[in-house]
């Protein structure tokens, strides 16, 4: 079976999806990610799907789940590089990904893990705020 | 109704004998029927022409134009209609450049007295009728081709992305937005938001007359793709009457962010920005 | 007219990453725009991977179709699976029995132009999409 690889760059671990993944390769993925996390004590997470030219709701659930399990292991999940096509597909299709947080290019995700570990360090408490780039259901 | 061989070959020698006064005579009766649109010269060049083409048909045994022997004149007669086409001739005119060619034949003819002739100009004729209703097809077809390249002109015209600021792009909509129009303007304005790595854009709609459920849905189906990418999307331009309908119709804008005007939302993107840290 | 169809079997995850090449070539092949490509393409994903799990595996067969004004893509999905006994629920946004988001029949249908399902408990699921050229 394929393998998404996890690449760590400086604090961040970088996730490239290149392939059309069979069900099973995304719930491999998700494992090696939680793996991942805890063995590099990484407190961000960049999940590149530039290449993918679809996402249907089995993915969407996974990369929610991802970003669910990274949150509870104090890593931040972007998901990154999602096509229009994709997007409004995703749209139609009634899956608005709630609770992951999405940037258009991996510059502007890595920006906004680094706000966040910065706002964490000057403002004692703003998690109250909504985050402002989270997708919220319509 | 098609010419045997013999008639095709004897109108090919007809033709080739009397060809200058043919072409001559031929492009005054284009002439009168133009209204000096066209210069004399020109329609002398494409009568010449054209006539050649029919020679070489007959010449070479085209009894029926669909034959491969026609196969130069078909090329002429689109080539006609193309050009009469785009330079805003109606179809009559059009088809009558090519039903000349038999009044002009006839008076070349000069009195047909024998059976013979009568019956080749009979079967000629016919041969004639199909050409000009070959150009009439010619030309629907070109007319259809260049009122669909407008219509794709337009809606480029129309939907323009600017770049507004660093990291903010704005859609300026003007005019009715349709179901077509609006799912344009949506794949446009979240392609330029990858392109320019942009994560604002202001959708203003001043220029809108109305807004009905349909298009409310495209813009907020806009902003909910736009937001899957990462971008935040701002509405700006809302006009009263505009407010009014969206309200009555029960559309939910949701946490949406609007501003009365471009130069507002502008503003609140910027400041949105700072304290982003961006 | 309809031209010769393409079927393939869906009997495990790799054959639905195969249904979903398959679409996509002929979507393409067809000239639907690339919103439609992946529109049919999710679609085509979401109802092979039905077909898999709650059809116990079965079979898909696509054909591209004409009609007087355009050209477009039909998709079929056929198992011997349990059928779906409530419909109406089925196709409810929300409603799941597989532990998913319970969009996939609900909304693979709101990508699509032509959405019919023929169903019995105990026969079987029959599901067919058409996506036309705008």
């Amino acid at each position: 079976m394929e393998r998404v690889p996890v690449l760590k760059i400086g604090d961040i671990l970088l996730v490239s999806i290149q392939i059309d993944m069979e069900d099973q390769v995304a719930l491999q993925l998700q494992e090696d990610l939680a793996d991942k996390i805890v063995a590099t004590g990484t407190h961000g997470v960049i999940i590149d799907i530039s290449a993918l030219d679809i996402v249907d709701s089995f993915v969407g659930r996974t990369l929610a789940t991802i970003a669910s399990v990274s949150r509870v292991l104090d890593a931040e999940t972007v998901v990154v590089g999602m096509r229009p096509a994709v997007a409004i597909t995703l749209v139609e299709l009634g899956l608005s990904l709630p609770g992951i947080r999405t940037a258009l290019n991996v510059e502007l995700g890595i920006a906004m893990i680094g706000t966040r570990d910065l706002s964490g360090l000057l403002d004692d408490e703003d998690e109250d705020e909504p985050d402002q780039a989270a997708v919220t259901a319509p | 109704m098609s010419l045997s061989p013999d008639e095709a070959s004897r109108f090919a020698h007809l033709l080739s004998s009397k060809a200058e006064p043919l072409a001559a005579r031929w492009a005054e009766l284009v002439a009168a029927g133009l209204r000096g649109r066209l210069s004399s010269a020109e329609l002398r060049r494409q009568t010449s022409e054209l006539q050649r083409a029919f020679q070489q048909a007959f010449d070479a045994g085209a009894t029926d134009l669909t034959s491969e022997a026609a196969a130069e004149l078909r090329a002429q007669l689109d080539e006609l209609s193309t050009n009469r086409a785009r330079q805003g001739f109606t179809a009559t005119e059009t088809a009558i450049s090519v039903y000349a060619f038999k009044e002009a034949t006839l008076e070349i003819l000069g009195s047909v007295d024998d059976a013979t002739t009568l019956r080749d100009y009979v079967a000629f004729s016919g041969f004639v009728d199909r050409a000009a209703l070959f150009t009439f097809d010619s030309y629907v077809r070109v007319r259809e081709s260049l009122i669909a390249d407008q219509a794709e002109q337009l809606l480029e015209l129309s939907t323009p992305v600017v770049k507004l600021w660093e990291g903010v792009v704005a859609v300026p909509l003007v005019g009715t937005l349709d179901s077509a129009r609006a799912q344009v303007v949506m794949e446009r304005l979240l392609q330029t938001l990858v392109d320019t790595g942009s994560p604002y854009a202001i959708i203003d709609i001043t220029g809108v007359p109305a807004v009905d459920t349909q298009v409310a849905q495209h813009i907020l189906k806009t902003v909910v793709a736009a937001r899957l990418m990462g971008a935040d999307c701002i509405i700006s331009g809302i006009r009263p009457q505009i407010a009014q309908t969206i309200v009555a119709l029960g559309i939910e804008f949701g946490d949406i962010a609007t501003k009365a005007s471009l130069a507002d939302a502008l503003r609140y993107v910027i400041s949105q920005n700072k304290r982003a840290g961006r | 007219m309809n031209d010769e169809s393409q079927r393939l079997p869906v009997d495990t995850d790799r054959d639905v990453v195969r249904v979903r090449q398959l679409v996509r070539t002929v979507a393409v092949a067809v000239k639907l725009s690339l919103v439609d490509q992946t529109k049919i393409v999710t679609a085509a994903s979401e109802l092979a991977r039905n077909t898999l799990v709650y059809g116990g595996g079965g079979e898909v067969e696509v054909t591209r179709v004409h009609n007087e004004r355009r050209a477009g893509i039909r998709i079929v999905f056929a198992d011997q699976g349990p059928g779906i006994v409530d419909l109406d629920l089925a196709l409810t946004d929300g409603y799941t029995t597989g532990g998913g988001l319970g969009l996939g029949l609900s909304g693979a249908r709101r990508l699509v132009d032509e959405f019919d399902i023929d169903t019995e408990a105990g026969k079987g699921t029959t599901i067919t999409i058409v996506k036309w050229c705008r």
